[in-house]
């Protein structure tokens, strides 16, 4: 599904990736693990296009991310949902009004709305907080609206960078769990973590980065 | 679809303005400064019309004829004038009227109305008085009488004297000075409204800085580009009409007070005419609000936009 091919980044006067080569197959739950600074987050906005290699490529199923123009970004930004570790909701929108608005930007109808954005807050266990601002809720709240409103449009992929660092140990464990039952409901996820327990709890395959080389790809990461 | 995507946008400009709270009534604030401004110089504007068209009014060229003119030459050169596209009004005074209106304004100059007496006979001639529609076209005026001589032909010219040339130099004068009010006018009314302009676009861009992240945001949820900006210029039109609102609500009562008390000083009621132009006003400064409003929303979204 994802393929890395030799890809590099440089910044000005460091290296952020160093040649990163791996696989990603459909339906799979991969966690990228490394210490802040070892690459985890220039790799997934990578998928993204949201930053551009120094070289190498990267291809989602048979599209090189990085030569697609407007257009096709907005439709591939689409099948992938995002959740990020300073969760970037709306501020100025509800719950509610957060994960419509992901519908109406690919153009569903407000009956479609209606119906699903209920639906997929139950599932992260928020009805209660339909009406409430992302500054009236805590964090592990924010963070499962995050994830609800990435599912909500039925993505492709779920990536996750570092959806746990700024929550306790329980509402990590609330988070992960989310993220297995994504994954169990078949959509591939990508998770970034520098949590050796988060990795520990997921029991899936892990790739280890170090200073934006790939040293470690595991199936059981314990 | 188009519909819906329409009212999406619309209504989540609305939002935007409500929940942005103090940051949007800032932004109406410094639209409701420029449009004020330019409310303030189409009242100037005004006055200084008015100033400028009564010092016209008061420039004249008369033409004396000789005494005893036939009055039916003297009225083939008024129509002759008349036709003349530089002339606004030809008025005639005739020998006795001129006589009149002389023993009128010497009334108490009893000296000179005893010589007048001893005289017997009317020692005035009559006159055309001429109204340009422009001061600067005078001198053309004047330079049609003297070729204009061949009105009377065969004959000795009936013209006594054209008093433009005693005038000229306070023509001139007056023309320069007109010209340069309006130019300066015009600068200043430029300089003011790019000021002001520049400040209201900067205003909007911190706005919509403020918002930056926001932008990113639903660029990565999948957001298009019109359905991220459509309500930031929704936001725009919004600020543009409550600021127009604002401003006419202001002037009424600073117009008022104007009108109550400058009249004498400005030669115009002040009131009068921003309530006769109301609707034009409206008009000019709604257009600005909204098209100042739009515009600077749209280019300062526009850098956020083009990732």
């Amino acid at each position: 599904m994802i393929y890395f091919n030799n890809v590099s980044k440089n910044y000005k006067d460091a290296v952020a990736l160093d040649g990163v080569t791996f696989t990603v197959e459909p339906g799979e739950f991969l966690s990228i693990v490394g210490h802040s600074g070892a690459g985890k987050t220039t790799l997934v906005k990578m998928i993204l296009a949201d930053e551009f290699p120094s070289g190498g490529t990267v291809f989602f199923e048979s599209i090189n991310v990085h030569r697609l123009k407007n257009k096709e970004l907005t439709d591939l930004r689409r099948r992938i949902g995002v959740v990020f570790q300073d969760y970037k909701l709306l501020p100025n929108k509800t719950a509610f009004e957060n994960i419509a608005f992901a519908m109406e930007a690919v153009g569903k109808t407000e009956e479609e709305i209606m119906s699903d954005v209920p639906h997929v807050l139950e599932l992260v266990d928020l009805s209660e907080k339909l009406h409430h601002f992302p500054h009236q809720m805590s964090g592990g709240e924010q963070q499962r609206l995050a994830i609800a409103r990435a599912i909500i449009n039925q993505p492709e992929l779920i990536i996750a960078d570092e959806p746990t660092g700024s929550l306790d140990p329980v509402n990590t464990y609330e988070i992960v769990q989310i993220l297995k039952k994504i994954n169990d409901l078949g959509t591939t996820v990508i998770l970034t973590t520098h949590n050796r327990g988060v990795i520990e709890s997921v029991d899936k395959r892990v790739i280890t980065l170090e200073n934006g080389k790939v040293v470690r790809d595991t199936k059981h990461g314990k | 679809m188009a519909m819906t995507t329409f009212k999406r946008i619309i209504k989540g400009g609305f939002l935007n303005f409500k929940r942005s709270g103090i940051i949007s009534w800032a932004a109406v604030l410094v639209v409701t400064i420029t449009l004020s401004v330019i409310t303030t110089i189409i009242l100037l504007q005004a006055v200084l019309h008015f100033s400028l068209n009564q010092i016209k009014d008061k420039v004249d060229v008369t033409i004396y004829f000789t005494i005893g003119a036939s009055e039916e030459k003297i009225m083939t050169l008024k129509s002759s004038l008349e036709k003349l596209p530089e002339v606004a009004t030809v008025s005639y005074t005739s020998a006795e009227e001129a006589l009149r209106i002389f023993r009128e304004r010497h009334q108490s100059d009893y000296p000179t109305i005893q010589a007048l007496d001893e005289i017997g006979d009317n020692p005035l001639g009559a006159y055309l008085n001429i109204k340009a529609k422009e001061v600067s076209q005078y001198e053309d005026i004047a330079n049609f009488m003297k070729s204009d001589n061949s009105l009377t032909p065969g004959g000795e010219s009936i013209v006594d004297k054209v008093n433009y040339h005693q005038n000229k130099l306070v023509i001139d004068r007056l023309n320069n000075i007109i010209g340069g009010a309006q130019r300066l006018g015009f600068i200043l009314t430029l300089l003011s409204v790019i000021i002001t302009v520049i400040v209201t676009f900067n205003t909007i861009r911190l706005t919509i800085f403020i918002a930056k992240e926001e932008i990113g945001v639903m660029r990565l949820v999948g957001a298009s580009k019109m359905h991220v900006r459509g309500p930031f210029m929704i936001e725009g039109v919004i600020y543009g009409v409550v600021a127009t609102m604002i401003t006419l609500v202001l002037f009424l009562p600073v117009t008022a007070w104007l009108g109550r008390s400058m009249t004498n000083f400005l030669g115009i009621n002040m009131y009068d005419y921003y309530l006769s132009s109301f609707f034009q006003i409206f008009a000019i400064l709604l257009l600005s609000g909204i098209i100042l409003g739009v515009i600077s929303s749209w280019l300062a979204i526009r850098k956020y936009l083009k990732k």
